[in-house]
């Protein structure tokens, strides 16, 4: 008997997942990335002959939940019209029943690939400021993320900030549909993590508990949310996750410490732990008042998560208007030459 | 920050620390005040000037020969204008200053402030 390599395997696997485009207007081209429920294709719309991204669910004839829970993704998207959300173009269901939609196809780089290549602190920030209008925003429309983190912001190469991946999505309004209840109060359900140098994001985790459905990323999810507390779930679940990704941007990762003991300024600590405090009334109350905060603090202003004693102040003062005091101390030291050399 | 406000601003500020360190020629300490705010006048026309100047030129060499030549030029006119109780011209004493006000505002204005917008227009 003559056993399957696990590449061979891999790729029969990767066959069988392939979905069925036939008797639609698009044309498979490669696999992109796997997401919290689907896989993420690139496809040419032969109608209007673009580039798409197309979601589908990695589970042939898949409906019930999963199902259901891709097409709200997609109404969810297709709510949010903003320049930093991925905008949706179609959705609907492939001739082997799997649900689909199709979406911008962004071409770049994800956040935490990014990064590294952005040293400056205050750019950094201005790239947070960004990530948080799109979240805001989406909050306006009573729409939460619940899946904030580095691997779900992209990066496109005109500067566009993307937030992506909208699977774990929650609408807040007292109108939406209800959440997809656990059915079986002891299952846990695990993505397992995909091979370094695999380009397939699978860290997200969903976990079915008594209490509800746990879903999100460790570290970047809120305490209520990992607790799987989803009725009581609100904006200031997300805002905890900005201040998790807040902390990766200025350090590298989601929590204190450092990894490398790096000093963080202490207005920016304040602000992350602000954001990211256990209690959700310990946090700031709205996207808007976070990114206040932030602006604040690029701009050489007090920040509201911190009192300052009268040196902090002195400093912020000097790094503030450096570039005045230094050139006034230029022209004093530069006078005072001149006036001993005249009065010699 | 804008270039002409950066110039303004800071061709103020430097005219009037200027116009104080008169305090060091102890025969005209009675007229520090006129000093003073003829000094401080001095380095916010000057400092407009330079700032309306780094505005249209983007060259950090003639902007600073601009910012020199005008702070000289404006020193001249007031060091030319004798002492009202002296009746002495404090030539070196207010040209060089006022010069070296100017090659900072000239610098500054070059290397940092904003530049205008480019405007555009959509039909």
């Amino acid at each position: 008997m003559k056993f399957l390599s696990d590449r061979a395997l891999e790729r029969l696997r990767e066959g069988a997942e392939t979905p069925d485009l036939a008797g639609t207007r698009y044309r498979l081209l490669e696999r992109v990335a796997r997401g919290g429920m689907g896989v993420v294709y690139a496809a040419e719309d032969e109608k209007l002959q673009r580039r798409v991204a197309l979601k589908v669910l990695d589970i042939p004839g898949a409906n019930g939940d999963l199902a259901t829970r891709l097409i709200r993704e997609a109404r969810v998207l297709a709510q949010l019209e903003h320049p930093g959300i991925v905008p949706v173009h179609d959705v609907g269901t492939l001739p082997d029943g799997r649900v689909f939609y199709t979406m911008k196809f962004v071409e770049g780089q994800r956040l935490d690939k990014f990064v590294e290549s952005v040293p400056s602190i205050p750019d950094r920030l201005r790239l947070f400021l960004r990530i948080c209008d799109a979240v805001a925003f989406a909050h306006a429309r009573h729409v939460l993320h619940r899946d904030l983190k580095p691997a779900n912001i992209m990066l496109g190469p005109f500067g566009e900030v993307l937030v992506m991946d909208w699977g774990l999505a929650k609408i807040l309004r007292a109108d939406s549909p209800p959440e997809a209840p656990a059915k079986d109060p002891d299952a846990t359900i695990y993505e397992t993590p995909s091979p370094p140098g695999n380009s397939i994001e699978t860290t997200a985790i969903s976990v079915v508990t008594g209490h509800g459905t746990v879903m999100g990323t460790p570290g970047y999810m809120s305490p209520e949310q990992a607790r799987g507390d989803v009725e009581h779930l609100d904006t200031r679940s997300d805002i905890f996750s900005l201040g998790a990704l807040l902390r990766f941007l200025l350090i590298g990762a989601p929590s204190a410490p450092h990894p490398t003991g790096r000093h963080l300024d202490k207005s920016l600590e304040a602000i992350c732990l602000k954001a990211t405090a256990e209690a959700p009334e310990q946090r700031y109350p709205s996207v808007p008042e976070l990114a206040s905060d932030v602006s604040r603090y690029l701009d050489g202003l007090p920040v509201g998560a911190r009192h300052e004693s009268f040196l902090d102040r002195t400093a912020r003062f000097y790094r503030r208007y450096r570039f005045f005091i230094l050139l006034i101390a230029a022209y004093l030291i530069m006078r005072v030459l001149i006036l001993f050399f005249l009065h010699r | 920050m804008n270039k002409v406000l950066l110039g303004l601003l800071l061709g103020t500020v430097l005219g009037a620390i200027d116009g104080a360190t008169a305090w060091f020629t102890p025969e005209v300490r009675p007229e520090m005040a006129t000093i003073i705010i003829g000094s401080t006048f001095k380095g916010l026309v000057g400092g407009v000037l330079i700032g309306f100047f780094s505005r249209k030129v983007k060259s950090l060499p003639l902007g600073i020969l601009f910012g020199l030549a005008i702070g000289a030029l404006l020193a001249l006119a007031i060091a030319a204008m004798p002492d009202a109780i002296t009746g002495k011209h404090y030539y070196k004493e207010i040209i060089i200053p006022g010069s070296l006000v100017g090659l900072i505002v000239g610098y500054a204005t070059q290397r940092f402030g904003a530049a205008p917008a480019t405007a555009s227009v959509t039909r």
